[in-house]
């Protein structure tokens, strides 16, 4: 009774599921309400995790609950500790979940919302999700060990390698284009210079209330540094109606980008209590509340989707970014179906926290399954916008034209209509001069949930503080990762100089922190820079380049667990792995080729810089063919480093399969886990 | 009501975890001291110099 109670269960909620996506994929030329979206994502996650995730658990994992952790083994009160499994898996997604399942789902919304939709769905259950579990249960079996780490013992001294510099060239693009958004979103916008700029005080207030106050609590002050950052937003309206204090928050793109250059500078060299800790807290409490309010006002609301399911950009030719569907919507949308950089998180913290084993299930498999939940609250908010706007937002100056009224003409012949009057009436509403070319991705999202709260509480009157809260909560999370990018790879280069000159490698050794430091912000602050310039906004450079840079780690990351896979003896069920993979190398390969070699010079990075070498030459054009060529020969050292680990990986699997090397993996040996009987 | 109250236990924890303030009890015990200024100022040098090397998503 019970069996056939739980088929009968299973069974409606994979039927309500296909009906939801059979509606979502075929329903043309009228909208659609948001909750299909919801439903189908919650049936999928619900299946997925049942009945996928399980199979993968017994069949190729062989989870086992009396196999000793690390966490258990090597406790130490710090790094190693047993934790509860719904600590580690908040502490996990709080990990993972960063702008970019709100930013790439925005973006990729040009193509409609069908793709978007059905590649978070299909990548976070059968790619995503998978690799964030097998690498936390490989990691786990491997004293916490990080990617790199089993690159190189289970693949070769080639694949830690290359794991090393996919790690240092991803953190590098992602600073790049994760400082750029910022800058696209607060350009001559006082209220949210202002508001942002109030985070400092307010942070370093946080910093001495923690210190002296009240030492340790920070639930406690991250709530009160809620309410102070709420309070700047209220006071922001007033800086932009006062013209002398609007001027003093004013900032131009490049000013913006120098000024985020600096502040990376002093967040990766000063004492981190200062400044960063607090800011990091107010970041973590800000994007919980967030998250959670945006997924209550979705699915109370349920608002209508505006946006078509498929556009006619489908054919390359969008404005946001150009390139067809395929590869681009696929390398557009990374986190939220699935990114490289979770591998890092899945091998970092998190496996040394692990009680055991069978839970890496479910925070491995589950937190990604959340955090793929967020794209796709992501892309409901990028719909719910008439599509005219979203253009008009989302399209640089650059392919619309600068005047208002050019650039609704040219979007409205698109066969969006959106006229000047309605962009002047939106940006008024929302507290903002213009909202035209705000490429990024955050100004768009911001709008979106703006207009779903402000539909339900406040009305229009409100739609201003709820469209700078979106913006401060942005803003406020990127910057965070910001700081903490820069740190990471600031220690990652000091690692490795010092094997160069010990001092370099000294974390404590001021001249190497400056340094180093200066070294890792020239590096992303360049391609800041040069999206600042870019007359096409940027983003549509930078942000494949991140797409791309983010799904070759992830390559480097499915290769480690098939080769892992295959070792175990368990090949005949690599497929879980290797299919991800399979997709992952047509999709990114063939997107690098195009950012190469297409002809079309707003996709191919040679294309355009030959191009603008056709024309009259000037100092800021040989800087954009400087560029184009220098994203080119990024885009090419990217993919020659993952055919390197291809082939390595290749060389292990054939090997093994054929007899001809031995099937070691490097795990920890077995201990018998004591968690069992003293939980009785 | 048990049960809600569980769940309530267990998203505060979560929340102590995730803001580091269960990491900051846990180095009081170790110390064996109570919380103060210095202790504060004590835990924030010995967990900042792990806490930085984390990476975060994008």
């Amino acid at each position: 009774m019970n069996k056939t109670l739980k088929i009968l269960g299973w069974g409606t909620v994979a039927l309500l599921g296909a009906v939801a996506v059979g509606t979502v994929a075929v329903r043309r030329g009228e909208p659609i309400n948001a909750l299909w979206l919801v439903v189908a994502a919650a049936c999928c996650y619900a299946v997925g995790y049942r009945f996928y995730s399980r199979f993968i658990a017994v069949k190729i994992l062989a989870l086992d609950g009396l196999r000793a952790t690390p966490a258990e083994r090597l406790e130490n009160g710090r790094d190693f500790l047993v934790t509860n499994k719904w600590v580690v898996f908040g502490h996990h997604f709080a990990a993972i979940a960063g702008p970019g399942p709100l930013v790439g789902p925005v973006l990729a919304a040009q193509f409609g919302y069908l793709p978007g939709t059905m590649w978070i769905l299909a990548g976070a259950v059968f790619a995503g999700c998978v690799q964030d579990f097998v690498i936390l249960l490989f990691s786990v079996r491997r004293d916490g060990k990080s990617l790199t780490e089993m690159a190189k013992s289970e693949i070769g001294r080639v694949g830690g390698f290359v794991a090393y510099l996919a790690v240092i060239a991803i953190l590098i693009i992602l600073l790049g284009v994760a400082a750029l958004i910022v800058v696209n979103a607060l350009k001559a916008s006082p209220w949210g210079t202002f508001t942002i700029a109030m985070t400092m005080p307010i942070a370093l207030l946080m910093g001495v209330y923690l210190r002296r106050i009240r030492p340790g609590k920070v639930l406690e002050v991250s709530a009160l540094g809620f309410v102070l950052v709420l309070a700047a937003i209220w006071g922001g309206q007033y800086v932009s109606q006062n013209a002398a204090l609007a001027r003093v928050f004013t900032f131009s793109a490049p000013t913006l980008a120098i000024l985020i250059m600096v502040y990376g500078f002093a967040a990766s060299a000063l004492p981190v209590w200062l400044l960063l800790a607090p800011r990091d807290y107010l970041s973590t409490f800000v994007k919980l509340g967030t998250i959670a309010l945006l997924a209550v006002g979705i699915v109370a609301l349920h608002p209508t989707l505006h946006m078509l399911a498929l556009t006619r950009f489908v054919d390359g030719t969008g404005p946001v970014f150009a390139g067809k569907i395929f590869p681009f919507a696929f390398i557009t949308i990374a986190c939220g179906a699935i990114s490289g950089f979770h591998a890092l998180i899945s091998s970092g913290t998190t496996p040394k926290l692990i009680a055991r084993e069978t839970e890496t299930r479910m925070v491995g498999y589950g937190a990604m399954m959340a955090e793929s939940a967020v794209a796709v609250m992501a892309i409901i908010a990028a719909c719910v916008v008439q599509p005219g706007i979203y253009f008009a937002i989302n399209s640089p100056a650059g392919i619309v034209g600068q005047a208002p009224a050019v650039a609704a003409a040219t979007i409205s012949s698109w066969g969006f209509p959106v006229t000047a009057a309605d962009m002047q009436a939106l940006a008024h509403a929302v507290g903002e001069q213009t909202l035209y070319n705000r490429t990024g991705g955050a100004p768009a999202f911001a709008v979106g949930m703006a207009h779903i709260f402000s539909h339900s509480l406040g009305g229009d009157t409100l739609m201003a503080l709820w469209y700078h809260f979106a913006i401060m909560f942005e803003a406020l999370f990127i910057l965070t990762i910001l700081d903490a990018g820069t740190r990471v790879a600031r220690f990652m280069v000091q690692d490795a100089l010092g094997h160069v000159y010990k001092p370099l490698g000294r974390t404590s050794w001021y001249p190497s922190i400056l340094a180093t430091s200066a070294l890792i912000v020239a590096a992303w602050g360049y391609f800041l820079w040069q999206g600042v310039r870019d007359p096409l906004g940027g983003i549509n450079s930078l942000w494949p380049l991140f797409g791309i840079s983010n799904q070759l780690l992830a390559t480097v990351a499915l290769c480690v667990a098939t080769t892992i896979i295959i070792k175990i003896h368990r090949a005949r069920y690599a497929a879980v792995t290797l299919v991800p993979l399979a997709w992952l190398v047509a999709v990114t390969f063939t997107a690098s080729w195009h950012k190469l070699f297409d002809p079309n010079p707003r996709v191919g990075f040679l294309a355009q810089a030959q191009v603008l070498a056709a024309g009259p030459v000037t100092k800021d054009t040989a800087q954009l063919i400087f560029n184009n060529r220098l994203d080119a020969g990024v885009t090419g050292i990217l993919v020659v480093m993952v055919t390197l680990i291809l082939i390595e990986s290749g060389r292990q699997w054939l090997g093994i399969l054929r007899g001809t090397r031995e099937a070691r993996v490097k795990e920890s040996p077995f201990v018998r886990t004591r968690l069992v009987e003293e939980r009785g | 009501m048990k049960q809600i109250v569980s769940i309530w236990r267990t998203f505060m924890a979560a929340l102590r975890e995730i803001f580091d303030e269960a990491a900051y009890a846990r180095f009081l015990t170790r110390a064996g001291t109570a919380s103060s200024s210095e202790a504060y100022a004590a835990f924030r040098r010995e967990f900042d110099e792990a806490k930085v090397r984390r990476p975060k998503c994008c």
